[in-house]
Order: structure tokens, then C-alpha cells, then sequence
């Protein structure tokens, strides 16, 4: 189980680098939120994977009760909440700069110097 | 409240004051353009008559010591302290801060602002204040480096001038680098001696000065003197500084900035001075400081600029006189001090009164003003006479002193003779250019076409000149009535121990300084009259001395150096910046799994696979695979993005995180309704740009970063560890008095960073609104294929679906929020589910039907979550607990039944409340753009015909 959680962190993470490396502003938008996924997994399975245990403590157990580890949960919850902020944040920004700038690539020009079809093309 | 009392928080309050001063004067320059002056003398006066109850105490010998801790963990404390040297400094920053302050009030014309700097001097004046009245060491580097701040903004307060820029820039560079030098020294002190208080350092003098590290910690110590104090070689900022205002340069350079820079000479003088490398350091810097200001003073052509380079001279002879070590060239050093102080910030103010009628500070054009300006003219030569040392005034005095420390310090070795002979030198020039000051201009025929026709200011103008020659005066004649005591208290607090015999008297029988000053004067004067010569001399070689080409060379060459750096990192491209932070995050994860040698994998035995799991991994492997080959068509990508998402929450069930699920699940319900929103305004389709050789690039670098997340992951899920979380797990119930102890974490044991994180999102969401606040996009009327957007917006099935399902989203919401300290839930999950369901009535009903019927303004409700999220801590701080603590009780209430209550929960419904807040108004708004943008569209009509 474990290697199908890293497998899948692995291949989160592959494909959310390769869209923050695109040069418009959508694609990067959602590679970082490939990578946000990919990374509240990550910081998640920290506390190690544990199945049916959730961290809610039985007042009446009669003997000692395993639980999942709650410190990791805890700060992923907000991560996640956060990542949402950030998505927000970066997708309007990205639409301030379709309205101020007239395009949608990254650097705010359309013949930038990293779009290197043109580069080459010159 | 009685003195004991006020005793005891007074000096805080003496150098806090003009910083709240400066917020009053420069509001109080939008009422009337003078009161921001009235302001600033009032808050100078009661800085004063606060300092006032506590003087007797340094002349009864006391030192007065208030502290508070500050990081009691590293020995930091926020401590003030008093003694006979700190009071004569803080009474000379008050006392001709005041004065400058009165002076400014009729030099600044209609078109300064007043407010401006009114404020930028009290927040100066309390920065010195701050430096000379620090018990911590730490404490006074930072106010040191507020002087740097706060005169900066002085010295460029013309702002439209490139000189003034360009000196205020000079000197924010020298003192600026000279008090990061100073704070290395303070940390290398307070760790030879164990602490940052003075009192602990001033008594460890033995220790530091036999300590391996002396040098070090001399030299970085001195950096920060000389640079502040504008001691060879760092002495030519100073000049430069002159284009500001001149009752800037009348405070700054004459009693206050630059003798920040003295003071910590006497400051330090108890623990440092007394070795070989301390006379050679000081008093070599001193010497030349003395000799090449005075000679340049000479040559200047504007009166500011010889005022300024005098200023250089005369802080030369002090650092001298420390240098020569001796107790009673501390006494010496101290005087002069005073002395300096008093006629050169008289010489400023009459230097500015020459400037403000007469239009020009050029001497070559100002001749002869004496019979337009006698009063002016009285007191300027007062006081150049007290600063060439002329006697019955009292840099005669000083000086006397001074020339008998230099016979001393001759007998020392047999070369040392030179020095009293270099010091006539330096004085030969001080009377020259004292002359000069007045013969040049008040003197020396008519003056030549001056811009304005020079009359005497108005007589408040002249007070403040007025008060400071006749204390020239007063400390020349009669110093032992007037001075002898303040200098008394100074040199028992410099030297931290009785003050040794010394003679104020102006008559000492003929001696070897009577001589020494004599000459003096002569020689001046024979100087002052073969003047022309000199000065032809002098231009003809003058270029080769400028410092400041040095200084801009190397100003210009580390520009360019980083200049270089940065071009070849930062190419301008955002993609080029990713792909550097993405390679050496590789490289360094790379570095540590090749370094270490441990096996790859822990022997933690691994949980079974089972058939499900294996299945919706390959959903979420298929669907984020299709996100990225089908990222060019945007909309079939979103789809599938949001396919991960909701995988990404059933991992979570899987995994005994029903909190983390139902988080995840609402989130990717806004996030992707969002996103559809942002995408309309956006291309439908990203054009294929980047070459082939560039996707195989990012290909490899992408599936690299991924098999290396792999393998980390899997590197600590095989091995075990000890988790911290058992203090949680058994706190929770007694503790937090909730049983799901994500929550409770949350709310209560970690509850000061839920409070950071709701600030982040509030933060986001103002941010958000800013952003679209009269944001015009074009709004496409059609599809990618040219099909018409269906101008149905509120269809009626799901307008009356939403409806009813809006009050039961709303109870789940509340259940969920009530449940969320034992069950899983909570604040930031209710948060979410009502937001869900807000948005969706927006979707279904338009924005303007829904605002109607909403009537919060989300801007409160995000307010007044934060308000009630910090108020909880508030109250708990009020009731003596630290901040944020929650506590909970049991309710036995009838047909409920016992349930348990805990003030954790206030915390949670602010929490709900932004969450809710920043959520709503971040789609709102965003929707809101649609509409804005379609109302400027002239194309998009009503099609109804397309349906």
C-alpha cells in the first residue's frame, strides 16, 4: 500500500512540475494545484499510513486505542485551506494580468525570451 | 502617582516620546502649516520635564538603571539607563533640538512641508535619545541604525534635488555598513562577556581588553565611530550631507549625529581604551581626521562646506584626545564636546540665515553683510571666534586643554614630539578658515550680485543664535559657574569612576598651551592673509583629493557586480526561474540520498494492497496523466484535475482522515467552480509554444522530481518513528475538551497558527477583491468551436433545486460546525459547506437576486471572524493566561442532556466566519467581473435565438 501512495505522490508531483513549467498562466495555476495535492499527501503520510484508526478519541474504550497520528492531519487541514487561498489569489492575479498586460503568458509578454519556438524561429 | 514611580518607567518614556510625537506632527500639519512645529517644540518640552525628575540622581552619583525583560531565554533585556554621560548627551539633543526646532519654523518657506519634517526630526531626536540612553547593548544598535534611517530621510528631505539625494545616499551607505560593523562588535562583546548590559560590560573592562578577541571587536567597534563620526578615511560623506536643510546640518552635524559616533568612544572608553592598539586606531584616526579637515576647510567656497569640513576637524581633535587614553584627555574630550556643540550649531544657524537672505551660500558672492546684517554679523563672529579658539570663550578653554594633552602625549616616546607640532598645524588652519568665515563674509568689499537684497531675519530667528553665543560666552568666562558641574557628572559617567583633579580656570600663567595658542593665531591669521596663493595652490590639485570619485567608482562596480549575478540567473522569464528551482531542489535531493548510505528501504512492515486501492490509483494516475497531455485544451483539463481532487479526499477516508476528506471535498467543489469562472475571461486553449527539444527537457526534469518524491516518500513510510503526537492524543479530553483531536489541535493546541492561517486567508481574499476592483476584461461571446455561450444563465429546475436545498446545506453546515470538537468537523469545514452552498445559490439565482436577499457584506463577516477568532485569545490573556487559552465545562441541561461546553468553539466561529467570508467574496467578486465586463460589451446582446 505504501508503494501506491508514493507512486501516486510521485506521479502527482511529475505532472504538476511539468504544467508549472508551461508558459501560460492557466496551466501553471493548475500544476500548482497538482503539486499542492501532491504535496498535503506527502506531509499527510508523514504520520505513516493507518487504516481505520481516525483520531477520535473513544471516551469508553476499555483497554489502550491505537489512532492515527492527529499532528499531521491537523496541519494539512489548513494547508489545504490555504492552498485554496493561494489558487484564488494566483488565478485572479492571472486574470489581472490578461486585463493589464493583453496576454496570458507567464512573463507578460507574448514574445518573451523563455517562449523559445519563437527564439528559435528568429 | 508619586516620583519613586515615575522613576522607574521615565527614560522609556523620554526616548519613545518624539516617535509618537512625529505621528502628531505630521497630522498636525494638515490643520495649520506651523502647528506641526508647535507640536514638535511641545513634545521636546515634555520629553524634557521627563527627564527632569531624574537628573539629581546622576550628580548624586547614581546611575539610573529601568529594565524589562525582553527575551529573558538569551539574557535580552529592553533596559534604559542614566548616567552623568548619557544625561549630558540626552540634554544636549533636547536642549538644541529644541532650539533647532524654533530656528526651523521661520527657515522653512511655504512650499516645504512642515509636517514632514517636523516628524522625520522627532523620530531622529528619538533615535539619539534611544542610543545615549541604552542599558542593552543590542537595544542601542538598533536605535543606531535608526539614526542612520531617520537622517537619511533628513539629509534628502529636498527631494526633488539630486545633490540631496545623492549625499543622503552616501550617507546611509558609510554609517549604514559602519553599524553593521558596530553590531558584529556588540555581539562579539556581549559574548566575551556573557552579557548585553553595560553595567555588566563597563565592569569587565580587564577581561575583554586581555580577551583573544579584543582586536576584532576594537575594529569592528570603531568601524561603526568612525563612519558615524566622519573619521578618516570615512569622513567624506559629511560634506556631502550638506544639501540638507540647514537646520538639519545645524542638529545633525554639529551636536547630535556625529557625535553618536564620539559617544560611543566615551561609551566604551572604561573597557577599551588603555591599549597600544586603541592609541594607535584612535588617536592615528583622530590626528588625521584633524589635520585634513582643517586644511579643507580652508578651501571651501560655500560656507556650509567649510562649516562641514571644520565639523570633521573638530570631531578629529576629540577622537584624539580619547586616543591619548589619559583620564584627563577624557575631561578634554568631554569639553569640547560641549563646547562643539554650542558654537557650531550657532555657526549652522547663522550660516542658514546668510543662505535664506541672501539666496546663495557662496562665499565668493557674499561680502561684506555686515552693515546689512550687524546683530547676524555679532554673533557669527562670537562664535567663529570661540571655534578658532580665541580666549574668554570657551573653545579656548577646550582647546588649552587640549594643547596640554598633546605636551603629555610627546613625552611618551621620542618620535611623539611630532604631535604637538601637527596639532599647532591643525589649529593654524582652524583660526584661517574661522577668518575666513568672517572676514570673507562680513567683510571684504560689497557682495556681488546676490540673488535676494540681504536684511536681518526675523527675530525669532535669532533666539536660538542668540542663546547659544551668550553660553559660549558665559562657559568662556566663567566656566566654573556655569559648565563645571554638567562636565563634572559627564566625565564620572565616561569614566565610570571619580573624575581626576583638573582646572577650568582661564589663567594659568605663561605656559607651553598659551604659547601653543598663540601661534596659533598668528600663524592663522599670516595663513588667512597669503590666502590667494594657497588657494591656487590648491585647485590645481584639489581633483586628485575627492573621495567621493573613489566611492562611486565602488559604488558603480558593486552594482554592476550584481547586476551581473543577477542577469545571468534571472533572465527575465518566470519558466527559466522554475526550472533553477526545480533542478537544485533535485541536485540537493540527489546530494542526500547519494551521501547517505542506510538502505533505501526501513523495515516497517507495509500494509496489504488491496484491489480497490489499486483501482482508484490508476484512476488518479490516468486522470492526472490526461490533465497534463490534454493541458491545451483547458476546459477537458479542469475536468480532469478535478477528478484528482476528489481521489485525493477518497485517499483520505482510506487513510483515518475523515476531516482532511470532507475538506478536500469542499474545497474541490470551490476550487474547480472557481477556476471555470477565471477560465471564461481566460484563452480556451493554450497555444503549443515550446519546442520539442524544451518539452523533452522538462519531461525528464518533471519525471525526475517525480520517481525522487517517490522514493523519499517511500524511504520514511518503511521505516518507524516516534510521533510527537501522543501529548495530543492524551490531552485532548482532559485538556481541550473535545475527542477529535484534529480539531481540538486546531482550535486549541495549536490555535495561535489557526489564527495566522485564517489571517493568510482573510488576507487572500481582500487581496482578491482589490485585484478586481474596476477590472475590465473582454468577454468572449462564443466558444472555441464559435458556438454561442447559452444566454440562459438561471435556469429554472435548478433555480428552485438550489432553493430547497439551500436551508438543508445550511443546517449540515451548522451540524458539522457544532459536532466539529468530537466528531469530525469544525470550523473550516462548516466554513467551506456554507460557502458551497452560498455559491451555488449564486450560480443558480444571478448575483443581483442573491444580493438582495443576502444582506451581509462579506468584507464584516470576514472581519468579524478574525475580530472574535483573536477576541477569544484576548480574553483569555485578560484573565492572566497566555494568549489563546480555551477552557471548557459541562452543561446538564433538561431534555439535552449533560453536554459539554469549551470557549474553544468562539475560536471556531471565527474561523467559520473568514473561511465563509473569504470564500464567497472571492467568487463573488469574480463573478461579478462577468457582469461588469458584459455591461462595456457592446457585442453581447441577448441571443435568445441560439437556444
Amino acid at each position: 500500500m505504501e508503494w501506491l501512495i508514493s507512486f501516486s505522490i510521485g506521479v502527482l508531483t511529475a505532472t504538476g512540475v511539468y504544467l508549472t513549467l508551461r508558459a501560460r498562466t492557466f496551466p501553471v495555476v493548475m500544476g500548482l494545484t497538482l503539486l499542492a495535492y501532491a504535496v498535503n499527501i506527502f506531509l499527510f503520510s508523514m504520520g505513516r499510513l493507518t487504516i481505520g484508526l481516525p483520531a477520535v478519541i473513544d471516551k469508553y474504550a476499555e483497554e489502550a486505542v491505537q489512532y492515527s497520528d492527529p499532528l499531521p492531519q491537523a496541519l494539512v487541514l489548513t494547508a489545504i485551506v490555504i492552498a485554496f487561498g493561494m489558487t484564488a489569489f494566483l488565478i485572479v492575479l492571472a486574470l489581472k494580468a490578461r486585463g493589464e498586460l493583453g496576454n496570458d503568458h507567464v512573463d507578460g509578454v507574448e514574445d518573451s525570451p523563455s517562449s523559445s519556438v519563437q527564439q528559435e524561429a528568429k | 502617582m508619586t516620583l519613586t514611580t515615575f522613576l522607574s518607567f521615565n527614560l522609556p518614556l523620554v526616548a519613545l516620546l518624539p516617535f509618537a510625537g512625529a505621528i502628531f506632527a505630521a497630522w498636525a500639519s494638515k490643520i495649520n502649516r506651523l502647528a506641526s512645529a508647535w507640536v514638535a517644540a511641545f513634545v521636546t518640552i515634555l520629553a524634557l520635564a521627563c527627564l527632569a525628575p531624574s537628573m539629581a540622581l546622576p550628580f548624586a552619583g547614581e546611575t539610573l538603571i529601568q529594565s524589562w525583560d525582553w527575551m529573558p531565554s538569551i539574557g535580552l533585556e529592553f533596559a534604559f539607563r542614566l548616567d552623568g554621560l548619557a544625561l549630558l548627551f540626552a540634554l544636549l539633543i533636547l536642549v538644541i533640538g529644541l532650539l533647532v526646532i524654533i530656528y526651523a519654523r521661520y527657515y522653512l518657506s511655504k512650499k516645504d512641508s512642515m509636517g514632514r519634517f517636523f516628524s522625520y526630526l522627532l523620530m531622529f531626536m528619538g533615535s539619539m535619545l534611544g542610543i545615549v540612553l541604552s542599558e542593552n547593548l543590542i537595544q542601542m544598535v538598533v536605535f543606531w541604525e535608526l539614526t542612520s534611517l531617520t537622517s537619511f530621510l533628513l539629509i534628502s528631505y529636498w527631494q526633488h534635488r539630486q545633490d540631496a539625494r545623492a549625499g543622503a545616499r552616501m550617507a546611509l551607505v558609510i554609517t549604514g555598513a559602519g553599524g553593521l560593523a558596530l553590531l558584529a562588535g556588540v555581539l562579539l562583546l556581549g559574548y566575551v562577556v556573557g552579557s548585553y548590559n553595560l553595567t555588566d560590560v563597563l565592569a569587565a573592562g580587564e577581561l575583554i581588553r586581555s580577551h583573544d578577541l579584543y582586536l576584532p571587536i576594537l575594529m569592528l567597534i570603531l568601524l561603526g565611530v568612525f563612519t558615524k563620526s566622519a573619521q578618516f578615511p570615512f569622513h567624506f560623506w559629511l560634506p556631502h550631507a550638506m544639501a540638507a536643510p540647514t537646520p538639519v546640518s545645524a542638529y545633525l552635524h554639529s551636536a547630535t549625529m556625529v557625535k553618536a559616533g564620539i559617544f560611543l568612544l566615551a561609551r566604551f572608553f572604561p573597557v577599551l581604551s588603555g591599549t597600544p592598539e586603541w592609541t594607535w586606531l584612535v588617536g592615528g584616526a583622530g590626528l588625521i581626521t584633524l589635520l585634513i579637515g582643517a586644511y579643507f576647510a580652508l578651501f571651501q567656497h560655500d560656507i556650509k562646506g567649510l562649516l562641514a569640513y571644520s565639523t570633521i576637524s573638530h570631531l578629529g581633535l576629540i577622537t584624539l584626545l580619547f586616543g591619548f587614553g589619559t583620564e584627563l584627555a577624557a575631561v578634554a574630550a568631554i569639553f569640547h564636546i560641549i563646547n562643539h556643540a554650542t558654537f557650531k550649531a550657532s555657526l549652522f544657524m547663522v550660516a542658514g540665515i546668510i543662505d535664506h537672505e541672501t539666496g546663495t551660500r557662496d562665499m565668493r558672492r557674499i561680502n561684506g553683510l555686515f552693515k546689512y546684517m550687524p546683530h547676524t554679523a555679532v554673533l557669527a563672529m562670537i562664535a567663529a571666534a570661540a571655534m578658532a579658539g580665541v580666549p574668554l570663550l570657551n573653545g579656548f578653554l577646550s582647546k588649552e586643554m587640549f594643547f596640554d594633552q598633546a605636551l603629555t602625549a610627546s613625552h611618551t616616546s621620542i618620535w611623539a614630539w611630532g604631535i604637538p607640532v601637527l596639532v599647532v598645524v591643525g589649529a593654524v588652519f582652524s583660526v584661517a578658515y574661522s577668518l575666513r568665515f568672517i572676514h570673507d563674509v562680513f567683510f571684504n568689499g560689497e557682495p556681488v550680485n546676490l540673488p535676494k537684497t540681504p536684511h536681518e531675519p526675523p527675530r525669532f530667528m535669532k533666539i536660538p543664535v542668540d542663546l547659544l553665543v551668550v553660553i559660549c560666552f558665559a562657559v568662556g568666562i566663567l566656566p566654573m559657574f556655569t559648565v563645571a558641574p554638567i562636565l563634572a557628572v559627564a566625565v564620572a559617567g565616561t569614566l565610570q569612576s571619580t573624575p581626576p583633579e583638573y582646572s577650568l580656570a582661564i589663567w594659568h600663567g605663561f605656559n607651553l598651551p598659551l604659547l601653543m595658542s598663540f601661534v596659533a593665531l598668528l600663524l592663522g591669521v599670516l595663513v588667512y592673509v597669503m590666502r590667494k596663493r594657497l588657494f591656487e595652490w590648491h585647485e590645481s590639485s584639489a581633483a586628485f583629493w575627492d573621495a567621493r570619485i573613489i566611492f562611486n567608482a565602488v559604488l558603480g562596480w558593486v552594482n554592476t557586480l550584481a547586476n551581473v549575478v543577477t542577469r545571468s540567473f534571472d533572465k527575465g522569464s518566470l519558466q527559466h526561474a522554475s526550472v533553477w528551482v526545480i533542478t537544485t531542489g533535485l541536485l540537493a535531493g540527489f546530494i542526500g540520498f547519494a551521501t547517505v548510505s542506510a538502505p533505501l528501504l526501513g523495515e516497517r512492515p507495509l500494509l496489504p494492497v488491496d484491489a480497490v486501492s489499486v483501482l482508484v490509483v490508476i484512476v488518479l494516475v490516468v486522470s492526472s496523466v490526461l490533465t497534463v497531455l490534454w493541458h491545451q485544451k483547458r476546459l477537458v483539463a479542469l475536468i480532469m484535475l478535478g477528478v484528482v481532487g476528489l481521489i485525493v479526499s477518497l485517499a483520505f477516508v482510506k487513510f483515518s482522515a475523515p476531516d482532511l476528506a470532507l475538506t478536500q471535498l469542499s474545497v474541490e467543489v470551490v476550487t474547480v467552480v472557481l477556476l471555470l469562472l477565471a477560465l471564461y475571461f481566460l484563452p480556451q486553449i493554450t497555444p503549443k509554444e515550446s519546442s520539442d527539444s524544451r518539452v523533452s527537457r522538462d519531461i525528464v526534469i518533471s519525471v525526475l522530481s517525480g520517481v525522487g518524491v517517490m522514493l523519499l516518500t517511500m524511504a520514511v513510510l518503511s521505516r518507524d518513528f516516534a510521533p510527537i503526537s501522543e501529548f495530543f492524543l492524551l490531552n485532548s479530553v482532559p485538556g481541550g475538551g473535545g475527542t477529535n483531536v484534529v480539531n481540538v489541535i486546531l482550535v486549541d493546541f495549536r490555535g495561535t497558527d489557526t489564527l495566522g492561517e485564517i489571517a493568510v486567508l482573510a488576507l487572500a481574499g481582500l487581496g482578491i477583491y482589490a485585484m478586481l476592483q474596476g477590472m475590465k476584461l473582454p468577454a468572449p461571446d462564443h466558444d472555441n468551436h464559435g458556438r454561442l455561450w447559452n444566454s440562459d444563465l438561471h435556469p429554472e429546475i435548478m433555480q428552485t433545486l438550489t432553493r430547497l436545498l439551500l436551508p438543508l446545506m445550511i443546517m449540515i453546515a451548522i451540524y458539522i460546525f457544532l459536532r466539529g470538537h468530537n466528531l469530525p468537523g469544525g470550523g473550516f469545514i462548516a466554513g467551506l459547506i456554507a460557502a458551497v452552498a452560498l455559491i451555488v445559490q449564486y450560480l443558480a439565482n444571478g448575483i443581483a437576486w442573491t444580493n438582495d436577499r443576502l444582506k451581509f457584506d462579506m468584507h464584516w463577516v470576514i472581519g468579524l471572524g478574525l475580530l472574535i477568532a483573536t477576541a477569544t485569545g484576548l480574553v483569555a490573556m485578560s484573565l492572566g493566561y497566555p494568549f489563546l487559552t480555551t477552557t471548557f465545562t459541562y452543561l446538564n441541561w433538561p431534555v439535552v442532556g449533560k453536554f459539554e461546553v469549551a470557549s474553544a468553539i468562539a475560536f471556531d466561529l471565527g474561523v467559520f466566519l473568514v473561511v465563509v467570508g473569504a470564500t464567497v467574496m472571492s467568487l463573488v467578486e469574480l463573478g461579478k467581473l462577468s457582469d461588469q465586463s458584459h455591461k462595456t460589451s457592446p457585442i453581447l446582446k441577448p441571443q435568445k435565438e441560439t437556444l
